[in-house]
C-alpha cells in the first residue's frame, strides 16, 4: 500500500488530471459549439429570403438583383455540375497516380513524383484562377471546344451538352480546373491507403498469378475501400466549396443553360462575388440563403459516404 | 535418389539483395511429389530460395536471380517465361493467414477465374474439392458467403492452401506454413501435407525441426546463404554427413 501512496502529491495530480479531461473534453464541444453556432446565424441572417421566398428559391431560375427577385437553382447546377465534372475526370486520374506511385513506379522516381503530387496541392487556389483564365480558357476555347462542338455536338443524347459559343470559360472548363484541385488530394489519400495493404496479401494474389491490375481490382481495392471513398469525399468536399478557381472561369451568368460550355455560376461563386454589392432587402439574405444550402448539400454528400460504406460493411459479411 | 523424377532443378542460383550476396551457388534437385523441407538459423537464404521457385522477388526493386531454375526442364528465371502463367503452376503459402477480403467462396475462384473459364456447377465443384483437399470443407459449407476474416487463424490458413490448391498447381511452396498457428491448427496443416504429396511436389520452410522431420522425405541445411547439406531426412536427422549439419540439428546451436 506504501508503494500506491508514494507519489509526492496524489491529490495534486488528481486535480490536475480532472483539469487535463476538463481541458480536452472543452476543445472537443468547442467543435459542436462552433457548427451548431454557424448554422444558427446562417438561419438568422438567411430568414427574411426564407420567409419571403419559401420553398420557391429552391425552384426558381430567377436571380435578379434589380427587382430582387432571387431563385437558387442556377447556382446549385453548377455547383453540382462543376463537382460531379470534376469527379468524373479526377477519380480515375488520381486512381491511376496512385496505382503507379504505389505499384509500378520505380523507386528512383517514387519521390519526386510523390513530392510533385503534394506540392499540387499546395498551390493556392487563385493561381489555378488564374492559369484557368488567363492560360487555359483561351487555348481550350481556340482549340478544343470548335472541335468538340463540330464532333460531338450534333449526337444525340449528348449533343445538347456540347453547344453554345467557344469562350473558353463556362461550366465545363471551371469542373475541369476543379479536377485539376482536386486530384492532389484524392491522389495522395489513395496513394497512402494502398500503400498499407499488407505485402503478404498482395504477395499472395501475385502469387496466384494475378497481373497488377487484377491484384489492385480484386485485392487492394477491395482491401482499401473506405479510405479509397474517403479521398473522394474530400476531393468533393474541396470542388464544392471552392471559390476563387471556380469564380474565376466559370462565366458568372445567372442564366440557366444545359450545354456545358455555357456560362454557369455556382454557389460560391455567386457569394464571392455580390457580396460586396448586396444591399438590397433580400439580396444578402438570398446570398445568406445560398450559403446555407451549400452547407446543407455539403452534409447530405457526407452521410451519403457514411451509409454507403456501412452498406459495403454489411455486403462483406460478418466480420468476428 | 538417382531413380527419382526431379521437378525443380536449382543450378548455380545466387540471388542479390542489392549488392548482398543472398544466395550462394546453390545446387539442388526437388524431387516430384515428395515434401522437401529447407531449414536453417534465420537469414540463411531459406525462404529467399522458395520465392525463387515463383519470381516472387521481382516485385521488389534490387532484387535479383543469376543462374538457372529448371521446372520440368524449363528455366523459369529466362526472361521469356510468362510470370503470372509460372505462379498460377506453383502456388504459394505465407507465414501468416492472409486471406483476402471477399467471401470464402470468392477467396478460392479468385485464382481458378484467373487463367480458366469455368461454368458456375464446375466453379462450385472446383472450390468444394479444393476445401475437402484442404480439410476445411465440413467446417465451413455452410457459410461460403462469408467473409474470409471471419475464419480462426488456422482455418484461414487451410482457406490459403485451399486457394493454392485450387488453380491445381504443380507444385506448392509453403512459407513457414504454421509458425502462426496453434498446436491443433499445426496438426491440422501436417497432416494436409501429407495428403497433399500425392499431388503436388512440396517444398516447405519451417524453423521447427521436428516438424521438417514430421512431415519432409528430403531436408535441405541451409547456412549463411549456402547449401551446407541435401539428402533424405532420415538420414539428415540421423547420419548427417557435415559437422554444421549435425550441430544445428542437435542444437548446438541456431
Amino acid at each position: 500500500m506504501e508503494k500506491l501512496s508514494n507519489s509526492a502529491n496524489p491529490k495534486r495530480q488528481m486535480m490536475l488530471d480532472s483539469l487535463f479531461r476538463v481541458t480536452t473534453r472543452f476543445f472537443a464541444f468547442l467543435v459542436l459549439a462552433l457548427l451548431v453556432g454557424i448554422l444558427i446565424s446562417l438561419v438568422i441572417g438567411a430568414m427574411p429570403s426564407i420567409r419571403h421566398f419559401g420553398w420557391g428559391f429552391l425552384t426558381s431560375t430567377e436571380w435578379d438583383p434589380v427587382s430582387e427577385n432571387f431563385g437558387a437553382v442556377v447556382p446549385i447546377f453548377g455547383t453540382l455540375v462543376t463537382s460531379f465534372i470534376a469527379l468524373l475526370i479526377g477519380v480515375p486520374v488520381s486512381f491511376g497516380i496512385a496505382i503507379f506511385l504505389t505499384e509500378i513506379c520505380p523507386p528512383l522516381l517514387k519521390r519526386p513524383l510523390g513530392i510533385a503530387v503534394e506540392l499540387l496541392a499546395g498551390i493556392p487556389s487563385i493561381i489555378y484562377g488564374m492559369w484557368g483564365l488567363f492560360v487555359f480558357a483561351p487555348l481550350f476555347g481556340d482549340h478544343v471546344q470548335p472541335w468538340v462542338m463540330e464532333n460531338l455536338g450534333e449526337w444525340p443524347l449528348i449533343g445538347f451538352l456540347f453547344q453554345g459559343a467557344p469562350m473558353g470559360i463556362g461550366i465545363f472548363t471551371a469542373g475541369l480546373i476543379l479536377a485539376i484541385m482536386v486530384i492532389p488530394f484524392i491522389a495522395s489519400v489513395m496513394r497512402d491507403v494502398f500503400e498499407v495493404v499488407p505485402p503478404m496479401l498482395k504477395e499472395s494474389a501475385y502469387g496466384l498469378g494475378g497481373t497488377t491490375w487484377e491484384v489492385v481490382r480484386n485485392v487492394v481495392l477491395p482491401y482499401t475501400k473506405t479510405g479509397v471513398i474517403g479521398g473522394i469525399m474530400l476531393g468533393l468536399g474541396r470542388a464544392l466549396g471552392e471559390t476563387m478557381a471556380v469564380t474565376f472561369v466559370i462565366g458568372n451568368s445567372t442564366n440557366l443553360s444545359t450545354s456545358l460550355f455555357d456560362a454557369g455560376n455556382s454557389i460560391a461563386s455567386a457569394l464571392a462575388n455580390e457580396f460586396a454589392e448586396a444591399t438590397g432587402e433580400f439580396h444578402m439574405a438570398a446570398l445568406i440563403e445560398l450559403g446555407l444550402i451549400l452547407f446543407f448539400i455539403t452534409f447530405v454528400v457526407l452521410s451519403c459516404s457514411k451509409l454507403l460504406l456501412l452498406q459495403l460493411k454489411k455486403q462483406e459479411g460478418r466480420n468476428s | 535418389m538417382t531413380e527419382q523424377a526431379i521437378k525443380l532443378k536449382v543450378k548455380d542460383l545466387n540471388f542479390y539483395y542489392g549488392n548482398f550476396l543472398a544466395l550462394k551457388k546453390v545446387n539442388l534437385d526437388i524431387p516430384a511429389g515428395k515434401v522437401t523441407a529447407f531449414i536453417g538459423p534465420s537469414g540463411c537464404g531459406k525462404s529467399t530460395l522458395l520465392r525463387t521457385f515463383n519470381r516472387m522477388f521481382e516485385l521488389y526493386p534490387g532484387m535479383r536471380a543469376e543462374g538457372e531454375i529448371l521446372l520440368d526442364n524449363q528455366n523459369i528465371l529466362a526472361k521469356s517465361v510468362d510470370v503470372n502463367m509460372l505462379r498460377a503452376s506453383v502456388g504459394m503459402v505465407f507465414q501468416k493467414p492472409t486471406p483476402f477480403p471477399m467471401s470464402i467462396y470468392d477467396n478460392i475462384t479468385f485464382g481458378v477465374k484467373l487463367y480458366e473459364n469455368l461454368s458456375r456447377s464446375e466453379m462450385d465443384d472446383r472450390v468444394e474439392w479444393a476445401l475437402r483437399k484442404a480439410a476445411l470443407w465440413n467446417e465451413v459449407k455452410d457459410k461460403l458467403k462469408q467473409s474470409g476474416n471471419s475464419l480462426s487463424g488456422g482455418q484461414q490458413q487451410r482457406l490459403c492452401i485451399a486457394r493454392g490448391v485450387a488453380t491445381r498447381p504443380e507444385v506448392l511452396l509453403l512459407d513457414e506454413p504454421t509458425s502462426a498457428l496453434d498446436p491443433i491448427s499445426t496438426a491440422h496443416i501436417e497432416e494436409l501435407i501429407h495428403e497433399l504429396k500425392q499431388d503436388y511436389t512440396i517444398a516447405i520452410v519451417t524453423h521447427n525441426m521436428q516438424q521438417a522431420a514430421r512431415v519432409s522425405d528430403y531436408t535441405a541445411y541451409m547456412y549463411l546463404g549456402e547449401l551446407m547439406e541435401f539428402g533424405a531426412t532420415d538420414d539428415i536427422f540421423t547420419a548427417p554427413k557435415r559437422k554444421e549439419t549435425e550441430d544445428y540439428i542437435t542444437g548446438k546451436f541456431g
